[in-house]
Order: structure tokens, then sequence, then C-alpha cells
């Protein structure tokens, strides 16, 4: 049943893409009409699904890397209804509903691949550990949408020209300020959960755990979070700069996101 | 549907012709009071703008001179002005008005001032008993079709003013311009008009920097802002969020190392320069920073223009939407005449042979049901026969203005009531 719910989610979810797509093309479509609703209701199969499946097999935790990919993607869709109904902008749909559809899409068709079978994952800390680096990676995926809606806006606005879909972007500032929110929200959960891996680890594999590959890329992205915030205080570092940089981050977090396939230590096979 | 309109407009005359139409606010019921009190007119309304004087008419039996109206109420001598003026009768009337009301008829189409001021002359008409009925259905449907245009385009979404479009831009950089600070280089006309649109979208804090500083006092004081010498004047630029500068100067007075320099100070936070000076103010240089946004006079222009041409655009899709409205209101009005005189003249022929059944039925006797269902057969028969050519000819007359001769004769021939029965 919960595979059910999951797929109906994304064919939902597929239909906002599709609709979020086709108000780029056309200037009177409302996100209102089609790509909301259908966005919110996959929401709610796909928030069913999850619980179902915690339910299910009695934990709380994802079980397989599926399971993680489907929660990122209800948390990044959760982001966005949250920015869709503050700022009324369905912009960073056209960025957004791709990732979630993909994710989702993996979830739904694959839910047997690499089951974490380790009972070392049934720890609480490692559930706390997982939870809160999805949460970091939403956010940084979302300072990465805007960041790079700040250039295209910028450009426009410098170059005198507006693009249609341009038009109906949020105000620069906006943009800029939901950023940054985005990021300074970011950083705890990234920096907590961070805490909690290394802590776990620690006390299970000694210090070799550092020569991990998906370590060594979360501590790069952490890295970059905190010197993303740090020129934002000093220098009000905004706009292209500021845009290469996130962009960095979230290459680095997508490498640390497949790192999983590389990773002794976070397969979590049972022995 | 006896509608008709005629009049002058900017398409048709030029403003010395105009004026010579206008009629003063206070003048207009008296003027209703005339144009209702015509032969053949029932109801009446006149929209007199700086665009158009334009006098609308209903009329019962389609006999309506809205020409000696013309003659007679401003003395005019017969054939003067004619050039300059336009009529248009039934549907064309119905899609004027619509045009007139959705702000396509404008000088700038998509402006929403027309619309209130027909609202306006609705309002005066219908206040001395001049609309009353079928003048009052078709202006609410014109005001419907209005809120539709104006809802289902994009038509009036777009400034097409200078001014106008600085504040759009100003606000497409900073969001609401609540609390933002706006800094004038230079009083000149052009930059008060562009300050007073920022202030109506909530800009805040306003400085005034002048080569003479009583005419930035004065300016300063207009706006309830602060008048900065002319020897500060960069010291004052990084805690403004909007430059607009349109001094005399002959050279450029902001250059790419003073923005800098404002970045550095303002922590990068963006800025937006609006030069409205020939020679320029501002150095286009300024614009390659990140974070500065410079517009002259001829991108300020060239956004409006643009601006405008998506209007007539839209304006397109607009003129779609009032062709599908004159057709509904066209439907709806042949319904509201025809129909209820086919119903009456069912109805009264259906009694007639029910009466003359019954009248009959003692003299029949007893009949078989075979013979009961020929009887009935050849009755409905008879009167479907008689009612075929009335009805016919008044489904085919629907269109035309003389509907209601046809609609009364049929009435009369019959001795049908007015409404159904």
């Amino acid at each position: 049943m919960p595979l059910l719910w999951l797929r109906v989610a994304t064919v939902l979810y597929g239909l906002g893409l599709l609709h979020a797509f086709l108000m780029l093309r056309r200037k009177g479509e409302r996100a209102g009409r089609v790509a909301a609703p259908a966005v919110g209701l996959g929401m709610v199969f796909h928030f069913v699904s999850l619980v179902e499946t915690a339910l299910l097999s009695g934990y709380l935790e994802l079980l397989t890397i599926r399971h993680a990919e489907s929660a990122l993607a209800l948390l990044v869709a959760l982001i966005f209804m949250g920015v869709y109904l503050r700022y009324k902008t369905p912009s960073p749909a056209a960025f957004i509903f791709p990732l979630i559809f993909i994710l989702t899409f993996a979830s739904a068709m694959d839910q047997h691949a690499m089951a974490f079978t380790s009972p070392r994952i049934r720890s609480g800390w490692i559930v706390f550990h997982v939870c809160s680096l999805l949460a970091g990676y939403a956010m940084l995926f979302l300072t990465f949408v805007s960041s790079v809606l700040y250039l295209i806006l910028s450009r426009q606005l410098k170059h005198k020209q507006t693009v249609s879909w341009a038009a109906r972007l949020p105000a620069l500032q906006e943009i800029d300020e939901l950023g940054y929110k985005s990021l300074l929200l970011g950083l705890p959960f990234m920096t907590a959960g961070l805490m909690a891996g290394v802590l776990v680890a620690q006390e299970h594999y000694g210090s070799t755990y550092f020569a991990d590959p998906k370590v060594l890329l979360s501590l790069l992205m952490w890295g970059i979070y905190l010197v993303l915030l740090y020129t934002r205080w000093s220098a009000g570092w905004r706009g292209r700069k500021a845009a290469c940089l996130a962009s960095f981050g979230f290459f680095v977090a997508v490498c640390a996101w497949g790192a999983n396939y590389l990773s002794r230590l976070h397969r979590f096979v049972g022995p | 549907m006896n509608f008709f309109v005629l009049g002058v407009n900017h398409k048709t005359a030029p403003v010395e012709v105009r004026e010579r139409f206008a009629i003063p606010e206070v003048r207009l019921p008296e003027a209703l009071g005339k144009l209702t009190s015509m032969d053949g007119i029932e109801e009446g309304m006149i929209v007199s703008t700086c665009n158009r004087v334009e006098i609308f008419a209903h009329s019962q039996n389609g006999d309506c001179d809205l020409r000696k109206f013309v003659r007679e109420y401003f003395g005019f001598r017969a054939g003067e002005y004619e050039p300059y003026i336009f009529e248009h009768e039934q549907l064309e009337a119905v899609a004027h008005i619509f045009r007139v009301a959705s702000s396509l008829d404008s000088m700038v189409v998509g402006e929403s001032q027309i619309l209130g001021q027909v609202k306006d002359a609705y309002a005066t008409a219908r206040a001395v008993g001049a609309v009353t009925s079928q003048l009052d259905q078709l202006l609410t449907r014109a005001f419907a079709v209005a809120k539709k245009v104006r809802n289902e385009t994009t038509i009036a979404v777009s400034p097409v003013s200078i001014a106008s479009v600085a504040a759009e831009l100003a606000e497409k950089i900073f969001g609401s311009l609540a609390g933002k600070s706006v800094y004038l280089v230079g009083a000149g006309n052009t930059c008060e008009l562009a300050a007073r649109h920022l202030i109506a979208h909530g800009a805040k804090k306003i400085f005034v920097c002048n080569r003479t500083p009583e005419r930035a006092v004065a300016l300063a004081n207009k706006f309830e802002g602060e008048a900065i010498s002319f020897e500060r004047l960069y010291d004052t630029v990084p805690r403004a969020d909007i430059v607009i500068s349109s001094t005399g100067a002959p050279h450029t007075i902001f250059r790419k190392e003073h923005g800098e320099k404002f970045l550095h100070l303002r922590k990068n936070r963006p800025m937006f320069f609006i030069d409205l000076a020939v020679p320029r103010d501002i150095d286009p240089g300024l614009n390659d920073l990140d974070g500065v946004f410079v517009y002259n006079i001829d991108d300020l222009q060239q956004v409006a223009q643009s601006h405008l041409g998506e209007r007539r655009k839209e304006a397109a899709r607009a003129e779609l939407l009032v062709k599908e409205e004159v057709r509904k209101f066209e439907q709806r009005a042949q319904n509201a005449e025809v129909v209820p005189t086919i119903v009456s003249l069912q109805q009264h022929l259906e009694t007639l042979r029910q009466s003359e059944l019954e009248r009959m039925r003692s003299r029949l006797g007893d009949l078989t049901p075979e013979q009961e269902m020929a009887v009935e057969a050849l009755t409905r028969g008879i009167i479907n026969k008689i009612m075929h050519t009335p009805i016919t000819t008044l489904k085919s007359v629907a269109h035309d203005p003389e509907s209601n001769v046809v609609i009364d004769v049929v009435r009369k021939l019959f001795n049908l009531c007015r409404k159904v029965c």
C-alpha cells in the first residue's frame, strides 16, 4: 500500500511539474490552478506513504536509500509550499519540482535498492543524524535555487530586458532574503546532523571513519555553508559571487549524496 | 434591442472640436432631461470626459434622432462638425460601450480611469431617472465585461509612464518600497514627479541636493524630507536606496569609483540609480557593478514602449473577449423579447383548443380511445399549422431592429398580454 500512495504522489508531482513548465511559457497561467493543488495533494499521499512504511516496519528510521530520497523529496516540497505561501511566487517551482519529481520517482519505482540492514541504524542517534542532514540538504538546495534566481533577475534588470516568466519573479531583495533565511535555518540542522554522525562514528569505528569519502564531502559542504554565511555577514556578498559559492556547495551536496554508493560507512549493510 | 450611440472622441475629433461638445458635470442632469424628453428616446446617458463626449440612448421603436438632440442642445447648424461625429446602432452600439468601459477605446489602452468615468455617468443618469431598464441592463453588463477583461488579460498590468515605470523597477529590485529612502539630485520637475510616484508606492525618507540650496530646501519641505548641501553630495548617497539625478551638469557626477565606495559602505546592499538628465549624470559603467542598477531616460522610455506593445497585444485578446460578450448579450436580448411572445402564443392557442374541445364533447358523445386520439391529433395539428408562420417569423426577425414591431403585431393579432401570462 505505501508504494501505491507514493506512486499516486509521483503522478501528482509530475502533474505539478508539467504545469510549472507550462507557466514558464504562458503568461496568464496561475500556479493556484493546477501546480500548487497537485503538489499539495501529492504531499498528503506522500506523507501517508511514509507514515505507513514506518508503521509496517515498526521503526521510524529510513530503511533504504529510496526511503531517504522519498523523505528528502517531501521535505523539499514542504519548503517550496512554505515559500509559495509566504512570497506568493511559484517561480522556484521550475527548479524545485524536477528535483522533487526525480527523487520521488526513483523512490516509487525501486523500493528494494540497497536496504540498510545493519542493526545500528535503529539507534536514535542515527535517526537524528539522518533527519537533520536531510533538512540541511533541503535548505541548501533552496539557497542554491534562490541564488540562481537572483542572478537571472539581476542580469535581466541590468540588461534592461524582461522575459515574461522572469517578470513574475519576486523582487530581487526578496529572493535574496529567501536565500539568506534558508542558509541561516539550514546551518543548525547541518551542524547538529554532522555532530550526531561524528559522535556515533567515533564510538563504533574510532578515528577511521574520517577517511570515508562521504564524511569528507559532508564536512566540505558544511565548510562552504560557513563561508557563505561569513561572507554574507562580513562583506554582504550577494549576486554573482554568492551564487557561485552556493552552486559549488550544492554540487558538493550532490556528490555527498551520491557518495552513499562509494562509502563503506554509510551503507549500513549488516554483516 | 434598440441601442444608439453618437458622439465625438479622441479618435474622431481634435481637442478643439471635443471641447465644443463637452458638457460640464453640473449641467449633465439638465442635458439628460432634454435627451429623454425627445421623441422616441426612452432612456439616455451622457459620458463627457476630456477624451470623449458620447451620448447613449435606448428607443422602444427604433426611432431615435441623436443628431437632432446635438443640434438643438449645442445650437449647432445642420451639418456642422458632421465629419467628426461617429454613430453606432444596435449591436455596434453595444460593442462600443463594452469597448469603452474595458478601456479598449482609450488613448492609452488599458488605463483605469475611463471605467470610473463611465460609472459616474451611469450614476448621474440613474439618479435623474434617465436610465431605468434596457440601458441599465446594458451598462451592468458593460461593467462586468470590463472586469472580465481586466481579470483575464494583462492589459492593465504594466505601467506606461516614465515615472511609474521607475517606481515599478524600484519595486522589482527592493520588493516593497516601504521604509526605502530616495535621494533627489537636482530639483527639476521630472525628479519631483518620479519622487511622487515612489512615495505613493511607500518610499519614506527623501533627501534633496541641489546646487541652489534654496530650491533644495523648498523641494525637501514639500516631501518633509532633508535638504543636503552640494558639498556633501556624495556623503549622503550610501544612505539612499534609490538615487534620482537630473542636474544640468555637463559631465557625469557619479562614476564607477563612486559606486564601488557606496557599495562598500552599504555592505553590497543593492542601489537603484535613475538618470533623468541629458547629458547624463551617471556613468553607464556603474551598471557593471554587482548590485547597482542604472536606468537612464531612454531605458525607461524603452520599457514604457515595450509595455505599450504588450498592452496592444493583450488588447487583441480583449477584443475577442468583447466580441464573445456582445454575442452573448445579443442572444440574451433576443430570448428576452421573442421567447415570451412565442410562449404566450402557444399557451393562448392551447387554451382555445382545450375550451373548444370541452364545448364540443357533449355533441360528440362517447368516443372510443382511438377516436379520442384522432380528435386530439386533429386539433393539435390545426393549431400547430396556425402557429407555424408567426413563430418562424418571430425567430427570423429576432436579429432585426424591427423585431419589436413584429412582436407587437403578433401580440395584437392574437390578443396576447405583454408578458407571459
